[in-house]
């Protein structure tokens, strides 16, 4: 690379970024699922996220989109308080889930992490059946009482996710025997059967081949009459294809929120359109 | 010339033999024009090659002639005998002998009086002369030779650097073979003296036999028909005491491992990990001393405080101190497997609002169960061959039972009372050592290549 | 809040309970192997502590030329073959002059050590004009007063159940309160071999056997282990029947019982090839064999630790493999091999089992000048004298594990800090 491309895509990727720009809020305050003001987070003395101010609504889909590093996967996993789990990471700031401050001390994180559901970037079913795979977080809980209610449940959450036509025959089969796709949505159907009220979606189809990122597409679109879904994603079609609102995330940094098709036809912020148009990445 | 004169001329050989191969190199090169940018490779390497060229032949010689030189004396010397006193046979000649090179050895010849072993030992002495020189003069005419040959060799073109390294590459094969020869060592020695043993005792007797009293059949037609070597209280004695081992050690070194693993703070972990450590470093005698001294008199009085009549050297006192000998081995071998349970898995556990206890029982245990069962075989293993701790703690008496309150006896301590009592080597009684030791050579050799392939396989699933 | 998420919230507190029991399990798992850790190390520094020290017995002894049959001017054969025991027995005949029962006067001379006559002798063959002459000299005093001394002998007892009878108490009782009874540093333990004395019996014998067998195990194991990881590890063809064969072999060998070791020994290396028995060298030749799997896995992961850029980085400069491989990647890796060499050679010093197999449990009461003499090791010492009965010697027996622990805290500590210093992130 000459140094006349390096400079050039060093200077649009450095620009200022003061305040968000778009609609980060959401104005009726009955339609806010999920709210955050001011949220940092540090990984030990290195900040990882800067000051996000972002409301998320009821039944909508919002991607997070960016370059690499930029800090959307850590943000989505201060939603649940997956940071938790890492001992060097803290979080500071207002992060609200029905108006309830999700970091307060009486918050348990179990009970959060049952409302607020993760699938992850890498299919990880767990070295169990499939039957089981999906009954594990409803015995964890003591969601049902009953065998009948555990095999309807499984039933039920194996149909949403769209997989239970192909492995009803086979529910005994281990679930680290499917293939990627179908991994993934069983992935899906096990955070279901808890019956949350907020997904996260962690970049959950770059592990997988077209075919199966299209039936993963189709499935969220479905899921978003019942669930809250935030997800995070590599791919700007993706966002275009399937989210209502795309946040934008730069360098720990949310610069701007809109209704996705603004942000991929219009975008306010000279970052975001450097990005879109493909300048970097 | 003795064998230390040799060896020591050799070495300077060696060094001798270097220079030269490295002058010669020089003088070649600098024949023609550009000096010693003709040669093929650094002149060193030339030095090298004279220098293993001389040696190793000679070196070779030197450890075949030195391994079946006393075989050759003494059948030179026994040959030599008066035919009445050859027909005697091996042994009462092994005994002569024996006496013969003491007396030679110490400078005592003059106190013999039999004319016999005046003449064994004079024809020894002038035996062992002549090899001795023989072996001399083959040696350093070898390696002379080779020397003049190495110095011929050396031309610009030669490929010293290449020659030197098929030297080197041959010996590190060789040095990688010896695991291979240990093993058929291993087979062999135990085998060789067990076909022996099932001689005079039949292998059904052994494998099936319940009574286990060696000393009762040391006269040889006694052997076999009192039924004496049934090795079954031992094999019984030997599961006892590694059931209870392991049933110490593997919830104490399971559980230590998940907390530090999974619970601990760094700072916890890193003093507590060494210091358990430590307990896999104490040998295993002192375990064995802790065992007898203090453990076993405890257990006895404790038992008897209780109204339980225990044994002094009960089969749990044993037990108890293996298991803490094999806690940091399960604790360690745990942690391993734990660690290489991928994250992602704990991720999707905690995603869905497990706890930490609930993701380590019903994800990350289940997940590492192969490895966690391969560990448990290999301290299993471990426990079954463990030697000192139950000869110093455990008795001697071969109990079949299966109370942990009283004395049994392993085949590990019978295998060190039975080698380390009498000397006589064709016995049965130390050939039955042998036959227990390829008893349990085959055991923990099952148990180990079991345990082995289980922890690769598990190891390749997350790799 | 949806119904399952009350659901979850009612059964959260038992979750957490059942959670904080499970973490306390670990946690009591930890503190019960520590705390056997603890109280093995407790019980045999309290047992051997006091095995540091001995007793001396001071006593006034007239050096006889006529008991001896000597004068000054005697030839020093006569010297030495003089019985200077009887010189011993007069001295405390006289200081305690009402013993007449024979078995009394038995127990009288038993107060100080059978080596005390020795000591008098060599005094004498230094110094013949101490003959005719008298003087106050310290000398070992004998076991059982050495354990009463040390408080292991309560005198509450019946005398019946005492190894110290009464009129023994009281000679102990008179040479306290003159002063002539002496605790002080026991050099014989470090000076002496093993002795059917418990007073006389040291570990220099022993320590001199560990050293030359470990001697032999290091001279071997070390090239012969790096060899062979250098080998499988940088030249060894992927896929060889050979390689794979060698590879579960190392492996396995890492767990064959040490015994089998030992028998392997024994049938071989002595009754084979006729190498002499209970010597450092068949000791440190079947503790090679036992010791190269360890170096040989270390050293592997050692090299396998070096990056491939290294390699890559010679080669391409036009080095040949054998060089790259001994001019940069191992003294790369050499940390690493020499941490899993000490690590190897600690768990050798500590081995008991195969030795006693091939005879190195004989008791030998001469220090060993070389590699072919008969001798004993550390840990079979250990053995030796935890089998004998005299209190004394178990005392003794903890001294000595104290000071082969102390060896094979170092080495690993040694290695420890190897790895700490050069730990490299390459």
């Amino acid at each position: 690379m000459s140094t006349e491309i390096a400079d050039k895509n060093r200077d649009e990727f450095d620009i200022e970024i003061l305040n968000t720009v778009g609609k980060p809020f959401i104005d009726k305050p009955e339609d806010i699922k999920m709210a955050t003001r001011d949220c940092d987070v540090f990984y030990g003395d290195k900040q990882a996220i800067f000051g996000v101010d972002l409301d998320i609504g009821k039944n909508e889909i919002i991607a997070m989109i960016g370059p690499s590093g930029c800090g959307k996967s850590t943000y989505l996993r201060a939603l649940n308080r997956m940071n938790d789990t890492i001992e060097i990471c803290r979080v500071s700031g207002s992060l609200t889930l029905d108006g309830q401050d999700i970091y307060s001390k009486k918050q348990d994180p179990v009970l959060l992490r049952a409302r607020v559901g993760m699938v992850f970037q890498k299919p990880n079913p767990f070295p169990k059946s499939i039957y089981d795979n999906v009954a594990y977080g409803a015995r964890l809980h003591g969601l049902v009482s009953n065998k009948a209610d555990l095999d309807d449940l499984v039933e039920a959450s194996l149909t949403k996710a769209g997989l239970f036509k192909e492995v009803k025959d086979n529910l005994q089969k281990p679930g680290t025997g499917l293939s990627g796709g179908q991994q993934q949505r069983l992935c899906i159907a096990r955070t279901i059967a808890v019956d949350p009220e907020v997904i996260l979606m962690d970049e959950p189809t770059s592990a997988l081949d077209p075919i199966a990122t299209a039936i993963i597409e189709e499935l969220m679109d479905e899921l978003r009459h019942n669930y809250t879904i935030a997800i995070v994603t590599h791919s700007m079609q993706q966002a275009a294809r399937i989210s209502q609102r795309t946040a934008y995330f730069h360098l720990g940094k949310l610069v701007e929120v809109n209704a996705t098709n603004d942000v991929f036809t219009n975008p306010e912020h000279q970052l975001t359109e450097n990005y879109i148009t493909g300048r970097f990445g | 010339m003795p064998l230390n004169t040799i060896l020591i001329t050799l070495l300077l050989l060696l060094v001798f033999s270097y220079f030269i191969g490295k002058g010669r190199a020089i003088a070649v090169s600098t024949t023609k024009s550009n000096g010693r940018r003709n040669l093929h490779s650094l002149p060193s390497y030339y030095g090298y090659m004279v220098a293993l060229w001389t040696v190793i032949p000679a070196i070779a010689i030197l450890v075949i002639w030195t391994i079946f030189e006393t075989q050759i004396v003494s059948s030179l010397t026994f040959s030599s005998l008066p035919a009445e006193l050859q027909q005697e046979g091996q042994s009462s000649f092994g005994l002569l002998l024996n006496e013969v090179k003491n007396a030679v050895q110490s400078g005592q010849v003059d106190s013999f009086t039999d004319p016999v072993k005046i003449a064994a030992a004079e024809r020894y002495e002038s035996v062992r002369s002549i090899s001795l020189l023989a072996k001399t003069v083959v040696v350093l005419g070898v390696a002379l030779v080779c020397l003049y040959l190495g110095w011929r060799y050396i031309k610009p073109e030669t490929q010293a650097r290449n020659k030197v390294e098929s030297i080197a590459r041959w010996a590190m094969i060789l040095c990688a073979s010896i695991a291979i020869l240990t093993t058929v060592g291993i087979v062999f020695s135990v085998i060789f003296e067990s076909v022996l043993f099932f001689k005079s005792v039949s292998i059904t007797e052994f494998l099936f036999g319940t009574k286990w009293s060696p000393q009762t059949s040391i006269r040889a037609d006694q052997a076999g028909s009192s039924g004496a070597f049934g090795a079954v209280p031992l094999f019984v004695g030997t599961l006892l005491i590694s059931l209870i081992a392991l049933i110490i050690a593997v919830p104490l070194g399971l559980m230590s491992a998940i907390y530090l693993s999974e619970y601990a703070s760094s700072r916890f972990r890193s003093f507590a990990k060494p210091t358990l450590e430590i307990l896999a470093g104490i040998p295993t005698v002192v375990y064995g001393f802790f065992a007898a001294l203090t453990v076993a008199p405890f257990i006895r009085n404790l038992g008897e405080s209780l109204g339980l009549t225990v044994a002094s050297e009960s089969a749990l006192a044993a037990g108890l101190v293996m298991g803490i000998m094999i806690i940091p081995f399960v604790s360690s071998l745990s942690d391993d497997v734990i660690n290489a349970v991928p994250q992602s898995l704990r991720d999707g556990s905690f995603g869905m609002g497990a706890t930490k206890s609930e993701t380590i029982k019903q994800v990350v245990i289940p997940a590492a169960l192969p490895g966690i069962i391969g560990g448990v075989l290999l301290a299993a293993s471990r426990a079954i061959g463990e030697t000192m701790i139950v000869v110093m703690a455990a008795g001697l008496s071969a109990n079949l039972t299966f109370n942990p309150l009283e004395a049994v006896t392993t085949v590990t301590v019978q295998i060190v009372t039975l080698l380390t009592g009498d000397q006589e080597f064709d016995s049965p009684k130390t050939l039955a050592a042998f036959a227990l030791g390829l008893g349990l050579f085959l055991i923990t050799l099952l148990l180990n290549v079991i345990a082995l392939h289980v922890i690769r396989k598990y190891r390749e699933q997350y790799d | 809040m949806n119904k399952s998420t009350q659901i979850v919230e009612a059964g959260l507190q038992k979750r957490y309970a059942k959670e904080k029991r499970f973490r306390l399990y670990g946690l009591i798992s930890i503190l019960i192997s520590l705390a056997f850790l603890v109280i093995l190390l407790a019980d045999i520094i309290g047992k051997g502590y006091p095995a540091f020290q001995q007793t001396y017995v001071k006593l006034d002894v007239t050096i006889d030329g006529e008991v001896l049959g000597l004068t000054a001017e005697s030839p020093e054969d006569k010297l030495y073959s003089a019985s200077y025991s009887k010189v011993i027995r007069n001295a405390l005949r006289e200081k305690f002059p009402g013993v007449t029962d024979r078995k009394q006067k038995r127990a009288l001379s038993n107060l100080v050590s059978k080596s005390a006559a020795y000591e008098l002798r060599d005094m004498v063959v230094e110094n013949p004009n101490l003959i005719g002459t008298s003087g106050s000299y310290w000398f070992l005093a004998k076991d059982d007063v050495d354990v009463f001394m040390k408080g292991n002998i309560d005198r509450n007892l019946p005398e019946s159940d005492r190894r110290i009878k009464d009129y023994q108490l009281e000679w102990i009782d008179t040479l306290v309160a003159e002063n002539r009874l002496e605790k002080r540093f026991n050099t014989v333990l470090f000076t002496e071999a093993d002795s059917r004395e418990p007073e006389q019996a040291g570990i220099r014998g022993a320590l001199m056997g560990s050293l030359y067998t470990m001697l032999i195990t290091m001279c071997l194991a070390f090239p012969i282990g790096v060899a062979a990881a250098t080998y499988l590890e940088e030249f060894a063809p992927q896929n060889n029947k050979w390689v794979d064969l060698i590879e579960i072999n190392i492996n396995n060998l890492a767990a064959v019982p040490s015994i089998v070791f030992g028998l392997l020994g024994l049938a071989v290396y002595i009754n084979f090839f006729g190498v002499p028995r209970s010597t450092p060298l068949v000791g440190g030749l079947v503790l090679t064999l036992m010791t190269l799997p360890t170096i040989i896995i270390a050293s592997r992961a050692a090299i396998k630790a070096v990056p491939p850029s290294m390699r890559e980085a010679a080669l391409g400069l036009g080095a040949s493999k054998v060089q790259t491989v001994f001019q940069h990647v191992l003294p790369m890796a050499m940390p690493g091999i020499l941490t899993g060499t000490i690590i190897g050679m600690a768990q050798a010093l500590g081995e008991t089992a195969p030795l006693l197999m091939i005879g190195m449990i004989a008791f030998v009461s001469d220090i060993p000048q070389s590699i072919i003499d008969p001798s004993t090791v550390m840990p079979v010492q250990i053995y030796l004298w935890s089998d004998s009965p005299e209190r004394a010697f178990t005392e003794r027996t903890s001294a000595a594990i104290i000071v082969l622990l102390a060896f094979l805290i170092t080495m690993n500590l040694v290695a420890i800090m190897l790895r700490k210093r050069f730990e490299k992130r390459w």
